[in-house]
């Protein structure tokens, strides 16, 4: 499978100021976070894949594309939703949607049949003639969502999708997300400072500072590293049972009297540990998955960089 | 994607090929454009010139309309009468290049939709070309479009042989309209670019023609010389146009140097519209 986006040594710079640094990785993730401070080089990342910035140094291939030589092929497989304020104030949202669903490549009725139908299914099916200077910021955005998904791309980028929205319209927002991952018919990239919206939609992440790539995560990934990472707190233990636990072919080590940190093998079945818990007499009174949620992640990343830096 | 359904589906469809996308941004744009009747008025005025030019040379070989007339000719139809003709067609020309240029491309700036457009397949050229082309395809209906139109008039009227002698006047319209509807076109798309609001861009457009004349003169009377004429874009525009009607024309620059000058403050115009039609502009920060 072709990886959705490969970054090769990408560097920007604009009037000698370096922007984004050597950025090496390959993502290939069905929802692709890229996280980072304000000012780390998100939105530039975003605007180089998409031709809008010319490149310094080494490249990038979205689809197997390089954004230096095949520009327009990239952008027909991509929808995208600027982060900023932007549509025409004098159209109508169906208007709108169907105009940039035909620059994106659709015939002119297709376009219509599909503006309609994004607009209902981002949930403006209602607004969808009302002019969309007239709309509030919560349904610009969800206008904005629905044309950069009314072409049916591949991969969709969305710069700050839930930028002033209140908590019901930015769960919505979430929610949509959601489904669009989940459909698998597209790919997704989403960039944001709000680690949440990142850690509730996201299989992968990519951290910016700088300019520069200081970390990159898999979050699947670690999901399932976690849940190998167990915490107990037990009561009634006479000191053999991180012992027996070990013969189970765990790892094991006693942080205290009664607390203890188990890593589990691969095929471990967890019934084990309750059944051996029953036969020592001991009581399991609190039991923790490792959980190195994705701000850990990130101010880790931070720190490191900041002791590189 | 059904309205029914409401889930996310991709399109699998036919798509338009590359080049027809301009002609999207054209359309989307004459929707827009005609919305405002003042100037679907204005527009529709512009043909009355050219209805009573028509309905004249009809009289002016109708011998029963000219001796009701009591005239033996209501008037010339040679060079002349082009080279007027597009001198007042030029002028109205002018107006509405002010009414619609202005507001072609500021929206979009003012209202940031520019990353819309460019994050498509659709290039900076051919965004700027499609824009174009509602003023090329205005423009050229009220000039140079009615004028060949009359010229086939008159041919079919006079006769064959009238066609013959006059047969180097199409060129002359079609290039001197040419020339006056780039320049239009390219400087008050450039005006609109730089000029966020509309009513201020249509202002400049008026200015860059009615101050640039009067600084020309001013240039040359400070400095004593006659170069202040290339700064007069619609003198430029009448010199060029006389020349390719063989008519004469008092002007203190040459036909070739008018030719120069406007193909130069054409290049300025895409230049300027170049930097500014992009994406997102980078700030020196």
């Amino acid at each position: 499978m072709v990886p959705v986006i490969e970054l090769e040594g990408l560097g920007v710079r604009f009037w000698q100021r370096n922007i984004l640094q050597d950025l090496r990785c390959t993502l290939s993730g069905r929802a692709i976070g890229l996280l980072g401070p304000n000012g780390a080089g998100k939105s530039t990342l975003i605007n180089t894949l998409l031709g809008f910035y010319p490149v310094a140094a080494g490249t990038a291939r979205v689809f197997g594309y390089d954004i230096r030589t095949q520009t327009m092929q990239i952008r027909s497989l991509t929808g995208y939703m600027p982060e900023t304020d932007c549509f025409i104030a004098h159209m109508t949202a169906v208007s709108f949607v169907r105009m940039m669903a035909e620059l994106s490549g659709l015939p002119s009725s297709a376009a219509l049949e599909r503006a309609h139908e994004a607009l209902f299914y981002v949930g403006l099916g209602e607004a969808r003639y009302r002019k969309l200077g007239t709309y509030s910021l919560g349904m610009k955005q969800l206008a904005k969502l629905a044309q950069a998904i009314a072409h049916g791309p591949k991969l969709i980028i969305l710069d700050e999708p839930t930028n002033g929205l209140d908590p019901p319209a930015r769960q919505r927002m979430i929610r949509l997300i959601h489904e669009m991952r989940d459909s698998r018919e597209l790919q997704i990239l989403l960039c944001s400072h709000l680690l949440r919206d990142v850690e509730e939609t996201c299989d992968e992440v990519l951290i910016l500072k700088d300019g520069r790539q200081v970390h990159y995560a898999n979050l699947e990934e670690e999901r399932r590293t976690n849940k190998r990472f167990l915490e107990l707190e037990t009561v009634g233990d006479d000191g053999g049972f991180a012992e027996a636990v070990e013969n189970l072919g765990c790892a094991c080590a006693v942080t205290s009297g009664k607390r203890m940190k188990i890593v589990l093998p691969e095929s471990f079945v967890m019934r084990d540990l309750y059944r051996l818990a029953e036969a020592r007499n001991v009581q399991i009174r609190r039991m923790n998955y490792r959980r190195d949620s994705l701000e850990d992640i990130f101010l880790k990343a931070m720190e490191n960089s900041n002791g590189r830096s | 994607m059904a309205v029914h359904k409401r889930g996310y589906r991709g399109y699998a469809g036919q798509l338009t090929p590359l080049w027809s996308r301009c002609w999207i941004v054209t359309r989307y744009a004459f929707k827009n454009v005609f919305q405002w009747k003042l100037l679907t008025s204005f527009f529709y005025a512009c043909f009355i010139f050219p209805l009573t030019c028509a309905a004249g040379i009809y009289v002016n070989h109708s011998t029963r309309l000219l001796v009701m007339f009591g005239v033996r000719s209501l008037f010339d139809v040679d060079a002349g009468f082009f080279f007027q003709f597009l001198r007042v067609q030029g002028s109205l020309a002018f107006i509405l290049t002010a009414l619609v240029g202005p507001g072609l491309v500021s929206p979009d700036l003012a209202n940031n939709a520019l990353p819309l457009y460019f994050c498509r397949p659709l290039s900076r050229a051919a965004h700027v070309a499609g824009k174009m082309m509602i003023l090329v395809s205005l423009l050229s209906l009220i000039t140079w479009v009615p004028a060949i139109l009359l010229f086939l008039i008159q041919s079919s009227l006079a006769g064959w042989s009238w066609m013959w002698a006059n047969l180097w006047l199409p060129a002359g319209v079609f290039l001197g309209s040419a020339i006056q509807i780039l320049v239009f076109s390219v400087l008050a798309l450039a005006l609109s670019a730089w000029i966020k609001r509309k009513l201020a861009a249509g202002a400049a457009l008026l200015a860059v023609f009615f101050f640039g004349a009067g600084f020309a003169e001013a240039v040359d009377a400070v400095l004593g010389t006659h170069k202040g004429a290339l700064l007069n874009i619609s003198r430029l525009i009448l010199t060029v146009q006389a020349q390719l009607f063989r008519q004469p024309w008092r002007s203190p620059i040459s036909a070739g140097s008018a030719w120069m000058a406007l193909l130069a403050v054409s290049g300025i115009c895409l230049w300027l519209l170049a930097r500014k039609v992009r994406a997102y502009e980078v700030v020196r920060g």
